[in-house]
């Protein structure tokens, strides 16, 4: 009898310092210390890696950095349930969406490359070919200049923001046929790199030497062609809040396009810094040289 | 002194008390179980069912369209959300899966219960209690870097569809469905063996007409149980179906199922939108189908019952 008072005692204290604990946490929450940020996987290492910079150099901040895909992003942000959505593509791409009420903040920009497995012996392509092997017309590598092997073809999941600015600006807005679909860019290399005769497209970042990068109509993918437009697939990564983002956001945002965050993490994740474009896009597509000074 | 004792005797005593406690304990968990159940069902529901009433898609356009494109509107001006093909490629998968699970299950149960207890106890339930121990991730993996090539350079094909799925499945749904049907067989009463032993029936014997038949609706019921099990699994599948929404038209040919359709599109749908309800939808009819198991289960058990 005596032991049992004694347990119970000791849960009743460690309640108390747990709610204790909870309440202080609780205090700092309140100040506007932390943000969430929910939203496209492509741009998550970049915001995960710039936040945990930001807390470290700014002491009681906390960025809380989830994925969920861009819809996820843009639709909990438009709710405000979050901060900030990350997302991979403009909002007026993804359906259910209300411009009018989020703000736009580009962070970066992604470079999109088609990949092959590396027997297929194909290694450039023009448009024209990879609109016929994505819509079905073409079945064969042989037919492309490659071996006689069966075309696989492997796409993200419907609504993912690579396969949408793959079908926009690869496939000149050609759907691609019904196909195999995966949910992650990892997964695609994974498969692309282990089954014969298959073709996908990732980030330039996700591209080893597991899987053969596309040359398309004699243009490397890289990142320098990305930034005069003359590799035509490629994304900005947008950071979207509200239209009165909280202080802390706006200064986190701010953070991610300086030139200190542009210079060092966004290249060394692979991603390509917004000073580095010599062109602009918007939502519609149209494309604009930039002015020599830049935003 | 009898006053005393009366007030004594008319208190409720400690146990008494204690049982009180006991009783309201378990009710509030009870209570808590069953509202969460009807939360999630409600909730899954009025979502599934905003396609149809919200964005008026047909019903049965809905449950027979081969075409499963959410962003896309097809001539008619209505939305491509034909579930067929995931619908199917479900069935398929997990009625394979069970077919061949079955066989092995069986037998499996049939060492362990009546030609070598002992050993059968001392090895072969560690091993199935570690099958099940196993996640889903794993599996998967195997199944993709083990399963699709193998299956690749065997069945010809990318390697990717229905036939991995079933492999995978099948080593996923072996454990569940034996040691119910372990149980099955165990619970079958010791008289049955000693009679039809001793009327001259050899153990083969006694296995076939008498044990195996006798326990036939318990393992009915592991099967189906291991069928709802296949249906309802979601990772492992998806990693080696290969996620197509075609009707699957050869065993090698890459096909998708409900939970693979839902796991990878519901992070880059809007909430609210067109494109998120219809993946609801799609959760609705996985719940109505392990639902159904669940009655065909009990349905099962009551047949069995009342034959014995």
């Amino acid at each position: 009898m005596q032991k049992k008072r004694w347990i119970e005692c000791l849960l009743l204290v460690g309640l108390i310092i747990l709610g204790g604990w909870a309440y202080q946490t609780r205090q700092i929450n309140k100040a506007n210390m932390t943000i969430t940020a929910v939203g496209s996987t492509a741009l998550q290492p970049l915001v995960e890696a710039a936040g945990e910079d930001y807390a470290t150099h700014h002491l009681g901040t906390f960025i809380n950095v989830q994925g969920g895909g861009s819809g996820t992003g843009l639709s909990q942000v438009q709710e405000g349930a979050v901060d900030i959505g990350n997302a991979d593509v403009f909002a007026e791409e993804q359906k259910g969406i209300k411009v009018g009420r989020l703000q736009d903040h580009r962070v970066a920009v992604v470079g999109i490359t088609p990949i092959v497995n590396r027997s297929t012996g194909v290694n450039h392509l023009t448009t024209n070919q990879l609109i016929k092997i994505f819509t079905g017309q073409v079945h064969n590598w042989a037919q492309v200049g490659g071996r006689d092997q069966k075309i696989v073809i492997l796409n993200r999941a419907q609504g993912s923001g690579t396969r949408t600015t793959f079908e926009r600006f690869g496939l000149k807005n050609h759907r691609s046929i019904a196909a195999q679909e995966q949910d992650s860019s990892g997964m695609v290399r994974q498969i692309v790199a282990t089954t014969p005769g298959s073709i996908s497209y990732v980030g330039f970042s996700y591209v080893d030497k597991t899987v053969q990068a596309i040359r398309l109509n004699g243009v490397e993918p890289t990142n320098q062609n990305v930034a005069d437009n003359s590799w035509p697939i490629w994304s900005y990564e947008h950071m979207y809040t509200g239209l009165k983002p909280q202080p802390l956001a706006q200064k986190f945002i701010k953070y991610v396009q300086s030139k200190e965050i542009q210079n060092s993490l966004v290249r060394r994740l692979g991603y390509i810094s917004m000073a580095d474009m010599k062109v602009t896009r918007d939502g519609q597509g149209r494309v604009q040289e930039v002015e020599a000074s830049h935003e | 002194m009898n006053n005393k004792l009366q007030k004594q005797l008319l208190k409720r005593s400690k146990a008494a008390k204690l049982e009180r406690l006991g009783k309201t304990v378990s009710f509030l968990a009870l209570m808590l179980i069953t509202v969460t159940v009807f939360a999630i069902i409600i909730f899954v529901a009025s979502k599934g069912l905003s396609t149809f009433f919200s964005n008026h898609v047909n019903v049965i356009d809905f449950l027979t369209g081969k075409d499963w494109n959410p962003n896309v509107t097809n001539s008619k001006g209505q939305p491509e959300v034909g579930v067929l093909p995931m619908i199917s490629g479900s069935f398929v998968v997990t009625v394979l899966s069970a077919i061949l699970a079955t066989p092995f299950a069986i037998g499996t149960a049939i060492f362990m219960t009546e030609i070598s207890p002992h050993r059968g106890a001392k090895i072969l339930q560690p091993v199935i209690e570690l099958l099940v121990g196993i996640p889903s991730v794993v599996y998967g993996f195997i199944g993709l870097t083990v399963v699709v090539p193998a299956v690749r350079s065997i069945f010809g094909g990318s390697g990717f569809g229905i036939l991995a799925g079933t492999f995978v499945l099948f080593v996923m749904i072996l454990p569940t469905v034996t040691s119910m049907s372990v149980d099955a067989l165990r619970s079958v009463p010791r008289y049955y063996r000693e009679a039809a032993l001793a009327l001259g029936a050899t153990q083969w014997q006694t296995i076939y007409k008498v044990v195996l038949r006798a326990a036939t609706p318990g393992m009915l019921t592991a099967i189906v149980f291991g069928m709802a099990r296949a249906f309802g699994e979601a990772l492992a599948v998806q990693m080696v179906i290969g996620n197509a929404a075609l009707l699957p038209h050869s065993l090698v040919s890459p096909a998708s199922t409900l939970t693979s359709v839902l796991t990878t599109g519901i992070g880059n749908t809007v909430m609210g939108s067109l494109q998120n309800n219809a993946l609801w939808s799609l959760a609705l009819v996985l719940l109505v189908m392990s639902l159904i198991f669940n009655l065909v289960i009990r349905l099962i058990g009551r047949k069995g019952a009342m034959s014995k």
